[in-house]
């Protein structure tokens, strides 16, 4: 069945954005992040023109996120202040992001950053992760501790002033990496349409020490916030959001969660930071095939204004 | 002798007037309505030859060529090379104020149609179209064969918005004919004019225009204008739709 997108301006069959929603959901679900980097890339591929996938994706993450958060809500897993901390420099970064988007965008260079930031940011988070998993299977192999974090470990970070204390997620760290990390969440969020939640994750794990208990839903209620944000900055300013394609991939992302949750319950942590690194890792050298080799036509079109 | 060479002068001159046409023309739907269920369609243009006064003549052999044009627009095109191994846009022409669709439709190749003179300076086929590019501070029409601009049209050839077909227009009689205008699912909304041009041995005889409108119709145009007229409240209300979604999901799945 096919059905016509008001703002992407074409038709697309209903069933299968609705599969892609599912998928990706499913696999959100699974590593509870928001799959945004996985459905900008498959929006684009059918057809979709890249600014359009980036703003619609934006909402997308906002539903599934929200489904996520309420869940870890009851079961009172997210550092609200925290999250609270992050979100003033993400809405920032945020902010700054769609600012750029529209500038690349003018300048017909928006493609290409979408492109070489996928490689960048995929190729070494995913490689990060693999690396780690692997390491951590092989310590397990061998009868050691597989955990990572040391109570009481310092780095860098923890040297640094304007302490501030985190009761639900018991750290006592600077507000500057907050800010820093919550701003860098946003302003990528907004180029890129992700929600920035397999980057977010691991920033507030390795930097600064958030227990794994809150993490992952102090991450969703951020993704939530900026991503709900990020959709309202691209409808105002590049009028390129397409709720009628929002709404078929947020009933698909939100059901497809559910079942990727019961699975990744199922599955080892270690096993499953492994799966999700090597997915990263694809789709980012997916992207790098792109840009290095040659297309198969050199030439595209982009409208500038209807006259 | 020559008083008989006058005689015939005289009688031709008189019976040019007597071979004028006119163009009757109509299309089978004025109104192409974009609805959610639309991927595309096909209008028909039915048209007749008639003499221009009563018992005027006509001649044996007629060409129809029927030139539909979308709303104007200006869309850049670029070309991609390699940068430091990557592909890169470098390049790219403006091309302005052009047809966001152009049909030529005719009954046979337009090039068989009237001399390369002719069809360049009435603008038949998708060659002698006037298509504005702007190059630095100028604004003008390339050759044919410019790289930036048989891109231009190979890519809306591809999009099925430009297209020259030789056989769209049938004659069902020698002065009763149809022309089919196909619209693709992805026709920009807008006014449509419809320019049809009667050449006979070569010559422009007649030419009448007409039109047709594309527009979106119900809930499509009412998102579509929401979003360009109420940035804010169509953002807003999308996040909340969003934040609708979620809840539902986690009340409809809820497990504890």
């Amino acid at each position: 069945m096919q059905i016509y997108l008001p703002i992407a301006d074409l038709p697309v069959n209903i069933f299968l954005v609705l599969g892609m929603g599912l998928a990706v959901g499913f696999i959100s679900g699974m590593f509870g992040i928001g799959g945004g980097f996985l459905m900008t890339p498959l929006l684009i591929f059918i057809g979709i023109s890249p600014a359009v996938a980036v703003a619609s994706v934006t909402s997308h993450i906002a539903a599934s996120s929200f489904t996520g958060a309420l869940t870890y809500w009851r079961k009172r897993a997210i550092d609200i202040a925290l999250a609270m901390m992050l979100l003033s420099a993400g809405i920032l970064g945020t902010f700054s992001g769609v600012w750029l988007f529209t500038l690349l965008r003018a300048l017909d260079q928006l493609d290409l950053v979408i492109g070489l930031s996928y490689v960048t940011l995929l190729t070494s988070v995913g490689g990060m992760m693999f690396w780690e998993s692997i390491r951590a299977e092989l310590r397990a192999r061998k009868g050691m501790p597989a955990t990572l974090r040391r109570p009481g470990s310092h780095n860098w970070v923890h040297g640094l002033p304007l302490k501030m204390r985190f009761k639900r997620s018991k750290i006592y760290v600077s507000a500057i990496p907050v800010w820093g990390i919550g701003f860098i969440i946003g302003f990528i969020g907004a180029i890129l349409g992700i929600g920035g939640g397999f980057l977010l994750v691991p920033m507030l794990i390795y930097f600064l020490r958030v227990p794994t208990a809150t993490v992952i839903g102090t991450s969703m209620v951020l993704t939530l916030i900026t991503m709900a944000s990020a959709t309202v900055m691209h409808a105002i300013t590049n009028h390129l959001v397409d709720a009628v394609l929002a709404l078929i991939l947020m009933v698909g992302g939100v059901i497809g969660a559910q079942f990727g949750a019961r699975t990744g319950q199922r599955m080892r942590g270690e096993r499953l930071r492994l799966l999700l690194g090597l997915l990263v890792f694809a789709v980012g050298l997916r992207f790098a095939y792109e840009l290095v080799v040659k297309p198969d036509d050199l030439y595209s079109l982009r409208m500038v204004r209807t006259d | 002798m020559r008083r008989a060479a006058l005689i015939l002068l005289v009688t031709m001159l008189g019976a040019a007037p007597a071979a004028a046409e006119k163009l009757v023309v109509s299309l089978s739907n004025h109104r192409v309505a974009v609805t959610s269920s639309f991927t595309g369609t096909e209008l028909v243009l039915f048209g007749t030859i008639e003499p221009d006064q009563p018992r005027g003549g006509l001649r044996p052999a007629y060409d129809l060529v029927v030139t539909v044009t979308g709303p104007r627009q200006t869309l850049r095109t670029r070309r991609k090379e390699r940068v430091l191994g990557i592909w890169v846009n470098v390049n790219s022409r403006e091309f302005e104020r052009v047809p966001s669709y152009l049909a030529i439709l005719s009954n046979r190749p337009v090039d068989t149609i009237s001399t390369p003179e002719i069809l360049r300076r009435l603008q038949v086929g998708l060659d002698n179209f006037l298509l504005p590019q702007r190059i630095g501070p100028d604004t003008a029409d390339t050759v044919p064969n410019d790289p930036f601009r048989s891109a231009f049209v190979r890519l809306e050839e591809q999009y099925g918005l430009y297209r020259q077909s030789p056989t769209a227009v049938t004659f069902l009689t020698p002065t009763v004919f149809r022309a089919s205008i196909p619209l693709p699912s992805n026709v920009p909304t807008g006014s449509y004019p419809i320019d049809v041009k009667l050449f006979a041995g070569g010559q422009l005889v007649a030419r009448t225009s007409s039109a047709l409108e594309v527009i979106k119709a119900g809930f499509e145009q009412f998102v579509a204008d929401a979003a360009r007229d109420y940035g804010l409240l169509y953002g807003l209300a999308t996040s909340m739709m969003a934040l609708l979604t979620g809840w539902f999901a986690s009340v409809v799945f809820r497990r504890d």
